[in-house]
Protein backbone atom coordinates (compact mmCIF):
# COMPACT_ATOMS: atom_id res chain seq x y z
CA UNK A 1 0.00 0.00 0.00
CA UNK A 2 1.14 3.40 -0.91
CA UNK A 3 2.21 5.53 2.04
CA UNK A 4 -0.43 8.09 1.04
CA UNK A 5 -2.96 5.81 1.26
CA UNK A 6 -1.79 4.20 4.21
CA UNK A 7 -1.89 7.43 5.60
CA UNK A 8 -5.60 8.19 4.76
CA UNK A 9 -6.84 5.16 6.19
CA UNK A 10 -4.70 5.34 9.05
CA UNK A 11 -5.34 9.29 10.49
CA UNK A 12 -8.63 9.82 12.09
CA UNK A 13 -10.41 12.52 9.94
CA UNK A 14 -11.38 14.54 12.83
CA UNK A 15 -7.24 14.91 12.85
CA UNK A 16 -7.14 16.18 9.88
CA UNK A 17 -9.27 19.32 10.23
CA UNK A 18 -7.10 22.07 11.82
CA UNK A 19 -8.49 23.84 15.26
CA UNK A 20 -7.87 26.79 16.97
CA UNK A 21 -4.62 27.84 18.75
CA UNK A 22 -2.89 24.82 16.79
CA UNK A 23 -0.02 26.31 17.02
CA UNK A 24 0.23 24.88 20.33
CA UNK A 25 -2.69 22.83 21.39
CA UNK A 26 -2.77 19.45 19.18
CA UNK A 27 -6.14 18.26 20.65
CA UNK A 28 -8.89 18.70 22.97
CA UNK A 29 -11.21 15.96 25.10
CA UNK A 30 -13.71 15.25 27.03
CA UNK A 31 -14.90 12.28 28.28
CA UNK A 32 -17.85 11.32 30.51
CA UNK A 33 -18.09 7.85 32.62
CA UNK A 34 -21.49 6.62 33.36
CA UNK A 35 -22.90 3.38 34.44
CA UNK A 36 -26.56 1.81 33.81
CA UNK A 37 -28.48 1.48 36.83
CA UNK A 38 -28.88 -1.85 39.01
CA UNK A 39 -26.27 -3.19 37.23
CA UNK A 40 -23.00 -4.71 38.65
CA UNK A 41 -19.94 -2.67 37.41
CA UNK A 42 -17.76 -4.14 34.62
CA UNK A 43 -15.11 -4.94 37.21
CA UNK A 44 -16.73 -7.58 39.66
CA UNK A 45 -19.40 -8.67 36.65
CA UNK A 46 -19.50 -12.31 35.36
CA UNK A 47 -19.74 -12.35 31.35
CA UNK A 48 -22.98 -13.27 31.54
CA UNK A 49 -23.79 -9.51 33.60
CA UNK A 50 -21.03 -7.65 31.17
CA UNK A 51 -23.23 -9.46 28.21
CA UNK A 52 -26.21 -8.15 29.43
CA UNK A 53 -25.15 -4.96 29.71
CA UNK A 54 -23.55 -4.96 26.28
CA UNK A 55 -26.53 -6.11 24.19
CA UNK A 56 -28.59 -3.09 25.99
CA UNK A 57 -26.43 -0.42 24.69
CA UNK A 58 -25.82 -2.22 21.24
CA UNK A 59 -29.62 -2.65 21.16
CA UNK A 60 -30.31 0.93 21.23
CA UNK A 61 -27.37 2.85 19.56
CA UNK A 62 -25.61 0.34 17.12
CA UNK A 63 -25.55 1.47 13.87
CA UNK A 64 -28.10 4.67 15.12
CA UNK A 65 -27.47 8.27 14.05
CA UNK A 66 -26.81 11.01 15.89
CA UNK A 67 -27.06 14.20 14.75
CA UNK A 68 -24.22 15.84 12.44
CA UNK A 69 -22.45 13.20 13.81
CA UNK A 70 -23.75 10.02 11.55
CA UNK A 71 -24.06 6.78 11.97
CA UNK A 72 -22.12 4.88 15.50
CA UNK A 73 -20.75 1.85 14.21
CA UNK A 74 -19.89 -0.93 17.01
CA UNK A 75 -16.99 -3.40 16.85
CA UNK A 76 -17.03 -6.45 19.70
CA UNK A 77 -13.17 -5.37 21.02
CA UNK A 78 -13.18 -9.51 21.74
CA UNK A 79 -13.09 -9.81 18.22
CA UNK A 80 -10.51 -7.88 16.93
CA UNK A 81 -6.81 -9.03 16.22
CA UNK A 82 -4.21 -8.03 18.61
CA UNK A 83 -2.98 -5.38 16.02
CA UNK A 84 -6.06 -3.76 15.51
CA UNK A 85 -6.88 -3.37 18.63
CA UNK A 86 -3.16 -1.61 19.15
CA UNK A 87 -4.15 0.40 16.39
CA UNK A 88 -7.33 1.90 17.92
CA UNK A 89 -5.30 2.63 21.43
CA UNK A 90 -2.81 4.25 19.41
CA UNK A 91 -5.42 6.72 18.07
CA UNK A 92 -6.51 7.48 21.66
CA UNK A 93 -9.99 5.65 20.53
CA UNK A 94 -10.14 2.70 23.50
CA UNK A 95 -8.04 2.53 26.57
CA UNK A 96 -4.85 0.05 26.87
CA UNK A 97 -7.48 -1.97 29.40
CA UNK A 98 -9.70 -2.06 27.31
CA UNK A 99 -7.51 -3.77 24.74
CA UNK A 100 -5.87 -6.07 27.36
CA UNK A 101 -8.83 -7.28 29.28
CA UNK A 102 -12.02 -7.44 26.56
CA UNK A 103 -14.65 -8.87 28.47
CA UNK A 104 -18.14 -8.74 26.71
CA UNK A 105 -16.73 -5.25 25.84
CA UNK A 106 -16.90 -2.93 22.72
CA UNK A 107 -16.88 0.51 21.52
CA UNK A 108 -19.29 2.47 19.40
CA UNK A 109 -17.29 4.64 17.05
CA UNK A 110 -18.54 7.66 14.87
CA UNK A 111 -17.48 7.54 11.03
CA UNK A 112 -14.69 10.98 11.52
CA UNK A 113 -13.72 8.99 14.84
CA UNK A 114 -14.14 11.74 16.55
CA UNK A 115 -16.66 9.96 19.33
CA UNK A 116 -15.73 7.10 20.18
CA UNK A 117 -18.05 5.05 23.19
CA UNK A 118 -16.13 2.54 25.32
CA UNK A 119 -18.46 -0.42 26.51
CA UNK A 120 -17.67 -2.52 29.82
CA UNK A 121 -14.40 -0.14 30.65
CA UNK A 122 -14.02 0.56 33.94
CA UNK A 123 -17.20 1.87 33.81
CA UNK A 124 -20.08 0.50 31.65
CA UNK A 125 -20.05 3.08 29.04
CA UNK A 126 -17.56 5.89 28.58
CA UNK A 127 -18.32 8.62 25.64
CA UNK A 128 -15.23 10.66 24.49
CA UNK A 129 -15.52 13.54 21.80
CA UNK A 130 -12.01 14.16 20.47
CA UNK A 131 -11.61 17.82 18.58
CA UNK A 132 -8.74 19.38 16.72
CA UNK A 133 -6.62 21.97 18.54
CA UNK A 134 -8.52 23.93 21.50
CA UNK A 135 -12.17 23.62 21.35
CA UNK A 136 -13.38 22.15 24.82
CA UNK A 137 -16.47 23.63 25.17
CA UNK A 138 -16.96 22.58 21.74
CA UNK A 139 -16.27 18.78 23.02
CA UNK A 140 -18.15 19.14 26.24
CA UNK A 141 -21.63 20.48 24.14
CA UNK A 142 -21.48 16.86 21.82
CA UNK A 143 -20.23 14.92 24.95
CA UNK A 144 -23.41 16.34 26.96
CA UNK A 145 -25.82 15.73 23.96
CA UNK A 146 -24.58 12.25 23.46
CA UNK A 147 -24.98 11.87 27.34
CA UNK A 148 -28.75 13.30 27.06
CA UNK A 149 -29.29 11.13 23.83
CA UNK A 150 -28.22 7.79 26.23
CA UNK A 151 -30.37 8.67 28.74
CA UNK A 152 -33.42 8.95 26.65
CA UNK A 153 -32.90 4.64 26.51
CA UNK A 154 -31.16 3.61 29.56
CA UNK A 155 -31.11 4.49 32.98
CA UNK A 156 -27.90 5.76 34.64
CA UNK A 157 -26.48 5.21 37.80
CA UNK A 158 -27.36 8.39 39.92
CA UNK A 159 -27.44 10.08 43.47
CA UNK A 160 -28.48 13.49 44.42
CA UNK A 161 -25.48 13.81 46.53
CA UNK A 162 -22.78 11.73 44.54
CA UNK A 163 -24.11 12.57 41.46
CA UNK A 164 -22.99 10.04 38.24
CA UNK A 165 -21.62 6.79 40.24
CA UNK A 166 -18.46 5.36 39.07
CA UNK A 167 -16.36 2.59 39.33
CA UNK A 168 -13.77 4.54 40.67
CA UNK A 169 -13.92 7.70 43.60
CA UNK A 170 -11.56 9.49 41.51
CA UNK A 171 -14.72 10.02 38.91
CA UNK A 172 -17.95 10.39 40.47
CA UNK A 173 -19.75 13.27 40.52
CA UNK A 174 -20.03 14.51 36.53
CA UNK A 175 -17.57 11.56 35.74
CA UNK A 176 -15.58 13.98 33.64
CA UNK A 177 -12.42 14.25 32.57
CA UNK A 178 -11.46 17.26 30.33
CA UNK A 179 -7.78 17.48 28.69
CA UNK A 180 -6.28 19.54 25.96
CA UNK A 181 -2.90 17.98 24.66
CA UNK A 182 -0.46 20.60 24.29
CA UNK A 183 3.24 21.38 22.08
CA UNK A 184 5.37 22.95 24.42
CA UNK A 185 9.21 23.28 23.33
CA UNK A 186 9.89 26.73 24.79
CA UNK A 187 8.83 26.03 27.46
CA UNK A 188 10.77 22.83 27.87
CA UNK A 189 13.75 24.57 26.51
CA UNK A 190 13.70 27.53 28.89
CA UNK A 191 13.29 24.94 32.13
CA UNK A 192 9.81 27.16 32.68
CA UNK A 193 8.02 23.79 32.50
CA UNK A 194 9.59 22.33 36.02
CA UNK A 195 8.03 25.67 37.99
CA UNK A 196 5.04 25.39 36.15
CA UNK A 197 4.19 21.99 36.61
CA UNK A 198 3.76 22.42 40.35
CA UNK A 199 1.64 25.56 39.99
CA UNK A 200 -1.10 23.88 38.08
CA UNK A 201 -0.94 20.66 40.27
CA UNK A 202 -2.12 23.36 43.17
CA UNK A 203 -5.33 24.29 41.20
CA UNK A 204 -6.78 20.75 41.02
CA UNK A 205 -5.16 20.30 37.56
CA UNK A 206 -2.95 17.41 36.19
CA UNK A 207 0.17 17.85 33.86
CA UNK A 208 1.49 15.10 32.38
CA UNK A 209 3.89 13.98 29.80
CA UNK A 210 1.94 11.59 26.88
CA UNK A 211 3.41 8.21 25.89
CA UNK A 212 6.03 8.75 27.99
CA UNK A 213 6.12 6.96 32.09
CA UNK A 214 7.36 8.88 34.13
CA UNK A 215 7.90 13.28 34.43
CA UNK A 216 9.56 13.15 31.28
CA UNK A 217 7.24 14.36 27.96
CA UNK A 218 7.91 12.61 24.77
CA UNK A 219 8.08 15.33 22.28
CA UNK A 220 7.41 18.24 24.24
CA UNK A 221 3.38 16.94 24.37
CA UNK A 222 1.58 17.61 27.91
CA UNK A 223 -1.82 16.66 28.54
CA UNK A 224 -3.45 19.07 31.21
CA UNK A 225 -6.70 17.38 32.57
CA UNK A 226 -9.27 18.15 35.87
CA UNK A 227 -8.19 16.06 38.41
CA UNK A 228 -11.20 16.76 40.50
CA UNK A 229 -14.73 15.37 39.61
CA UNK A 230 -16.96 16.70 42.46
CA UNK A 231 -18.49 20.00 44.00
CA UNK A 232 -17.81 21.90 40.75
CA UNK A 233 -20.10 21.86 37.36
CA UNK A 234 -18.89 20.67 34.16
CA UNK A 235 -19.07 24.23 32.94
CA UNK A 236 -16.59 25.36 35.94
CA UNK A 237 -14.36 22.69 35.49
CA UNK A 238 -13.97 23.26 31.84
CA UNK A 239 -13.89 26.92 32.38
CA UNK A 240 -11.12 26.25 34.96
CA UNK A 241 -8.72 24.64 32.72
CA UNK A 242 -9.46 26.73 29.52
CA UNK A 243 -8.22 29.19 32.43
CA UNK A 244 -4.94 27.54 32.65
CA UNK A 245 -4.41 26.62 28.90
CA UNK A 246 -4.95 29.88 27.80
CA UNK A 247 -2.01 31.01 29.97
CA UNK A 248 0.26 28.23 29.29
CA UNK A 249 -0.26 29.05 25.36
CA UNK A 250 0.80 32.83 26.26
CA UNK A 251 3.76 31.63 27.92
CA UNK A 252 4.71 29.16 25.46
CA UNK A 253 4.21 31.58 22.57
CA UNK A 254 6.01 34.12 24.62
CA UNK A 255 8.81 31.90 25.29
CA UNK A 256 9.17 30.89 21.85
CA UNK A 257 8.99 34.66 20.90
CA UNK A 258 12.24 35.01 23.32
CA UNK A 259 14.00 32.18 22.16
CA UNK A 260 13.49 33.40 18.43
CA UNK A 261 14.83 36.52 19.51
CA UNK A 262 17.91 35.72 21.81
CA UNK A 263 19.06 32.37 20.11
CA UNK A 264 17.59 32.52 16.51
CA UNK A 265 20.81 30.87 14.93
CA UNK A 266 20.76 27.77 17.71
CA UNK A 267 17.39 27.34 17.31
CA UNK A 268 17.50 27.37 13.44
CA UNK A 269 20.81 24.93 14.10
CA UNK A 270 18.91 22.33 15.75
CA UNK A 271 15.61 22.23 13.96
CA UNK A 272 17.29 21.86 11.06
CA UNK A 273 19.32 19.01 12.60
CA UNK A 274 16.09 17.21 13.29
CA UNK A 275 15.28 17.70 9.99
CA UNK A 276 18.27 16.16 8.81
CA UNK A 277 17.51 13.51 11.04
CA UNK A 278 14.30 12.62 10.33
CA UNK A 279 15.04 12.84 6.51
CA UNK A 280 17.86 10.79 6.54
CA UNK A 281 18.06 8.17 9.56
CA UNK A 282 18.28 4.62 8.26
CA UNK A 283 17.26 3.41 11.89
CA UNK A 284 15.49 5.74 14.43
CA UNK A 285 14.13 5.15 17.82
CA UNK A 286 10.93 6.54 19.17
CA UNK A 287 12.61 8.95 21.73
CA UNK A 288 14.87 9.95 19.18
CA UNK A 289 11.73 10.00 16.19
CA UNK A 290 9.48 12.30 18.61
CA UNK A 291 12.24 14.52 19.80
CA UNK A 292 12.88 15.29 16.23
CA UNK A 293 9.57 16.27 15.35
CA UNK A 294 9.15 18.28 18.37
CA UNK A 295 12.25 20.41 17.25
CA UNK A 296 10.61 20.53 13.39
CA UNK A 297 7.04 21.26 14.49
CA UNK A 298 8.65 24.26 16.52
CA UNK A 299 10.72 25.28 13.38
CA UNK A 300 7.40 25.39 11.74
CA UNK A 301 5.19 27.41 13.75
CA UNK A 302 7.87 29.35 14.16
CA UNK A 303 8.72 29.76 10.04
CA UNK A 304 12.21 28.83 10.48
CA UNK A 305 10.83 25.83 7.82
CA UNK A 306 8.67 26.11 5.23
CA UNK A 307 6.48 23.96 2.91
CA UNK A 308 5.89 21.53 5.46
CA UNK A 309 2.86 21.22 7.11
CA UNK A 310 2.19 21.37 10.86
CA UNK A 311 0.40 18.47 10.81
CA UNK A 312 2.91 16.41 10.84
CA UNK A 313 4.27 15.73 14.28
CA UNK A 314 -0.08 14.84 14.71
CA UNK A 315 0.36 12.29 12.23
CA UNK A 316 4.00 10.65 12.80
CA UNK A 317 3.58 10.34 16.59
CA UNK A 318 0.63 7.88 15.85
CA UNK A 319 1.94 6.71 12.76
CA UNK A 320 5.70 5.58 13.85
CA UNK A 321 3.91 3.74 16.58
CA UNK A 322 4.45 -0.01 17.32
CA UNK A 323 1.03 -0.89 15.97
CA UNK A 324 1.05 1.31 12.89
CA UNK A 325 4.40 0.61 11.99
CA UNK A 326 3.70 -2.64 12.22
CA UNK A 327 0.29 -3.01 10.14
CA UNK A 328 2.17 -0.58 7.42
CA UNK A 329 4.66 -3.46 7.37
CA UNK A 330 1.73 -5.78 7.04
CA UNK A 331 4.17 -8.22 9.44
CA UNK A 332 5.21 -8.51 13.17
CA UNK A 333 7.79 -6.55 13.67
CA UNK A 334 10.87 -6.86 16.07
CA UNK A 335 11.99 -3.84 18.23
CA UNK A 336 15.13 -3.33 15.99
CA UNK A 337 13.23 -3.74 12.96
CA UNK A 338 10.57 -1.27 14.26
CA UNK A 339 13.22 1.09 14.63
CA UNK A 340 14.06 0.24 11.14
CA UNK A 341 10.57 0.85 9.75
CA UNK A 342 10.47 4.14 11.63
CA UNK A 343 12.90 5.42 9.95
CA UNK A 344 11.65 4.38 6.70
CA UNK A 345 8.23 6.00 7.37
CA UNK A 346 9.29 9.22 8.61
CA UNK A 347 11.78 9.69 5.18
CA UNK A 348 8.76 8.72 2.88
CA UNK A 349 6.65 10.90 4.27
CA UNK A 350 8.56 13.59 4.67
CA UNK A 351 9.42 13.06 0.72
CA UNK A 352 5.78 12.98 0.26
CA UNK A 353 5.65 16.60 1.60
CA UNK A 354 8.04 17.96 -1.02
CA UNK A 355 6.51 16.09 -3.75
CA UNK A 356 3.45 17.79 -2.76
CA UNK A 357 5.27 21.46 -2.84
CA UNK B 1 -26.19 38.51 85.30
CA UNK B 2 -27.71 35.98 87.19
CA UNK B 3 -29.77 33.21 85.00
CA UNK B 4 -33.10 33.88 84.30
CA UNK B 5 -34.22 30.40 85.11
CA UNK B 6 -33.24 30.17 89.16
CA UNK B 7 -32.14 33.48 89.56
CA UNK B 8 -29.01 31.80 91.49
CA UNK B 9 -25.90 31.27 89.36
CA UNK B 10 -24.86 33.44 86.94
CA UNK B 11 -25.97 33.13 83.35
CA UNK B 12 -22.92 31.71 81.26
CA UNK B 13 -25.37 30.77 77.90
CA UNK B 14 -26.82 33.94 75.83
CA UNK B 15 -28.67 32.97 72.86
CA UNK B 16 -31.73 34.16 70.85
CA UNK B 17 -35.19 32.46 70.03
CA UNK B 18 -37.47 32.88 68.04
CA UNK B 19 -40.75 31.85 69.19
CA UNK B 20 -44.17 32.85 66.93
CA UNK B 21 -41.38 35.45 64.80
CA UNK B 22 -40.44 36.98 67.92
CA UNK B 23 -37.37 37.17 69.13
CA UNK B 24 -36.49 36.09 72.30
CA UNK B 25 -33.01 36.76 74.06
CA UNK B 26 -32.42 33.76 76.75
CA UNK B 27 -28.97 33.85 79.34
CA UNK B 28 -29.03 31.25 81.11
CA UNK B 29 -26.55 29.34 83.60
CA UNK B 30 -24.95 26.11 82.72
CA UNK B 31 -26.66 23.50 85.24
CA UNK B 32 -30.41 24.74 84.01
CA UNK B 33 -29.19 24.65 80.50
CA UNK B 34 -28.16 20.69 81.26
CA UNK B 35 -31.65 20.24 83.13
CA UNK B 36 -33.47 21.77 80.54
CA UNK B 37 -31.83 20.27 78.14
CA UNK B 38 -33.18 21.75 75.18
CA UNK B 39 -31.65 25.00 75.46
CA UNK B 40 -27.99 24.69 74.98
CA UNK B 41 -25.64 24.27 71.65
CA UNK B 42 -22.47 22.40 72.75
CA UNK B 43 -23.81 20.12 75.67
CA UNK B 44 -24.18 16.36 74.83
CA UNK B 45 -27.66 16.44 74.33
CA UNK B 46 -27.46 19.03 71.63
CA UNK B 47 -26.57 18.82 68.37
CA UNK B 48 -27.55 21.64 65.41
CA UNK B 49 -30.31 18.92 64.56
CA UNK B 50 -31.51 19.77 68.02
CA UNK B 51 -31.43 23.05 67.39
CA UNK B 52 -33.41 22.74 63.81
CA UNK B 53 -36.18 20.78 65.28
CA UNK B 54 -36.21 22.33 69.21
CA UNK B 55 -35.78 26.31 68.27
CA UNK B 56 -37.54 26.21 64.91
CA UNK B 57 -39.92 23.70 65.38
CA UNK B 58 -38.78 21.97 62.05
CA UNK B 59 -38.77 18.66 61.12
CA UNK B 60 -35.41 16.99 60.82
CA UNK B 61 -34.55 13.50 61.11
CA UNK B 62 -31.92 12.62 63.82
CA UNK B 63 -29.03 10.71 63.10
CA UNK B 64 -30.82 7.32 63.18
CA UNK B 65 -29.44 5.01 65.96
CA UNK B 66 -29.78 1.92 63.34
CA UNK B 67 -27.93 2.91 60.80
CA UNK B 68 -24.71 3.51 62.91
CA UNK B 69 -25.14 0.02 64.09
CA UNK B 70 -26.10 -1.61 60.76
CA UNK B 71 -23.00 -0.19 59.53
CA UNK B 72 -21.18 -1.73 61.80
CA UNK B 73 -22.21 -5.45 61.07
CA UNK B 74 -22.71 -5.24 57.46
CA UNK B 75 -19.88 -4.02 55.76
CA UNK B 76 -20.57 -5.83 52.67
CA UNK B 77 -22.59 -4.73 49.84
CA UNK B 78 -25.70 -6.52 49.76
CA UNK B 79 -26.14 -6.32 45.68
CA UNK B 80 -22.14 -7.05 44.43
CA UNK B 81 -20.76 -8.38 48.01
CA UNK B 82 -18.18 -5.90 47.81
CA UNK B 83 -16.96 -5.90 51.47
CA UNK B 84 -14.86 -2.88 52.54
CA UNK B 85 -11.65 -3.61 53.22
CA UNK B 86 -11.93 -4.74 49.52
CA UNK B 87 -13.57 -1.75 48.55
CA UNK B 88 -10.25 0.25 50.31
CA UNK B 89 -7.70 -1.80 48.78
CA UNK B 90 -8.73 -2.07 45.08
CA UNK B 91 -10.00 1.28 45.53
CA UNK B 92 -13.65 1.00 43.17
CA UNK B 93 -16.56 0.26 43.81
CA UNK B 94 -18.37 -2.83 42.87
CA UNK B 95 -21.56 -1.03 42.27
CA UNK B 96 -24.01 1.89 42.83
CA UNK B 97 -25.43 0.26 45.78
CA UNK B 98 -21.75 0.36 47.45
CA UNK B 99 -22.34 4.24 48.03
CA UNK B 100 -24.97 3.66 50.00
CA UNK B 101 -23.46 0.98 51.77
CA UNK B 102 -19.99 2.65 52.53
CA UNK B 103 -21.63 6.14 53.14
CA UNK B 104 -20.77 6.71 56.28
CA UNK B 105 -17.01 6.33 55.11
CA UNK B 106 -16.89 8.20 51.95
CA UNK B 107 -17.17 11.32 52.79
CA UNK B 108 -13.41 11.77 53.89
CA UNK B 109 -11.98 10.15 51.30
CA UNK B 110 -14.44 12.00 48.45
CA UNK B 111 -13.09 15.20 50.23
CA UNK B 112 -9.31 13.98 50.57
CA UNK B 113 -9.86 13.17 46.15
CA UNK B 114 -12.21 15.89 45.16
CA UNK B 115 -10.28 19.07 46.82
CA UNK B 116 -12.60 19.02 50.05
CA UNK B 117 -15.91 18.34 48.25
CA UNK B 118 -18.13 15.45 48.57
CA UNK B 119 -21.99 16.60 46.62
CA UNK B 120 -22.03 16.65 43.08
CA UNK B 121 -23.32 20.47 42.03
CA UNK B 122 -22.71 19.65 38.18
CA UNK B 123 -25.25 18.04 35.45
CA UNK B 124 -28.69 15.93 36.37
CA UNK B 125 -30.00 13.57 34.20
CA UNK B 126 -33.01 14.81 32.08
CA UNK B 127 -35.33 12.29 32.76
CA UNK B 128 -34.98 12.69 36.80
CA UNK B 129 -35.59 16.10 35.79
CA UNK B 130 -37.03 18.69 37.88
CA UNK B 131 -38.00 17.14 41.60
CA UNK B 132 -34.63 15.86 41.68
CA UNK B 133 -33.24 20.19 40.92
CA UNK B 134 -35.72 21.33 43.53
CA UNK B 135 -34.91 18.70 46.15
CA UNK B 136 -30.76 19.39 45.55
CA UNK B 137 -31.99 23.30 46.26
CA UNK B 138 -34.27 21.83 49.40
CA UNK B 139 -30.97 20.29 50.67
CA UNK B 140 -28.98 23.29 50.29
CA UNK B 141 -31.09 25.59 51.71
CA UNK B 142 -31.44 23.28 54.82
CA UNK B 143 -26.88 23.67 54.89
CA UNK B 144 -27.73 27.28 54.82
CA UNK B 145 -30.09 26.92 57.81
CA UNK B 146 -27.92 25.27 59.64
CA UNK B 147 -25.39 27.96 59.46
CA UNK B 148 -27.65 30.91 60.10
CA UNK B 149 -28.68 29.10 63.22
CA UNK B 150 -25.39 28.29 64.24
CA UNK B 151 -24.42 32.07 63.34
CA UNK B 152 -27.97 32.84 65.49
CA UNK B 153 -29.30 34.45 63.08
CA UNK B 154 -32.49 33.51 63.42
CA UNK B 155 -34.84 35.58 61.45
CA UNK B 156 -33.46 34.87 58.24
CA UNK B 157 -33.31 31.32 59.42
CA UNK B 158 -37.21 31.68 59.92
CA UNK B 159 -37.33 32.87 56.33
CA UNK B 160 -35.34 29.97 54.91
CA UNK B 161 -37.36 27.65 56.59
CA UNK B 162 -40.59 28.76 55.07
CA UNK B 163 -38.98 28.32 51.71
CA UNK B 164 -38.07 24.90 52.16
CA UNK B 165 -42.05 24.32 53.88
CA UNK B 166 -43.27 25.50 50.63
CA UNK B 167 -40.83 23.90 48.22
CA UNK B 168 -41.48 20.42 50.16
CA UNK B 169 -45.21 20.96 49.80
CA UNK B 170 -45.34 21.97 45.88
CA UNK B 171 -42.93 18.78 45.93
CA UNK B 172 -45.37 16.56 47.75
CA UNK B 173 -48.41 17.98 45.80
CA UNK B 174 -46.51 16.56 42.43
CA UNK B 175 -46.32 13.32 43.49
ZN1 LIG C 1 -29.84 28.69 86.21
ZN1 LIG D 1 -21.92 -3.05 45.58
Amino acid sequence: MSLERFMSEAISPWMKREGPDSDIVLSSRIRLARNLENHVFPMVANEQQAEEVNQQIRQHYADESYGSVGRLTYFDVDQLKPIEKRVLVEKHLISPNLAEDPKKSGVLMSEDESISIMINEEDHIRIQCLFPGFQLSEALTLASGIDDWFEEKVNYAFDEKHGYLTSCPTNVGTGMRASVMMHLPALVMTQKMHRIVPAINQLGLVVRGIYGEGSEAQGNVFQVSNQMTLGKSEQDIVEDLRGVVLQLIEEERSARKNLFETSKIQLEDRVHRSLGILSNSRIIQSKEATKCLSDVRLGIDLKIIEGISRKILNELMILTQPGFLQQYAGKPLSPDERDIRRATLIRERMKLEKNNE
Amino acid sequence: MYCQECQQRPATLHFTKIINGEKNEFHICEQCAKEKGDFIPGSNSFSIHNLLSGLLNFEQPLSDPGTAARSKQVTQCSQCGMTYPEFAKIGRFGCMNCYKTFASKLDPIFKRIHGGNTDHSGKIPKRLGNDLLERKKINQLREKLQQLIAQEEFEEAAEVRDRIRSMQQRLEGRD
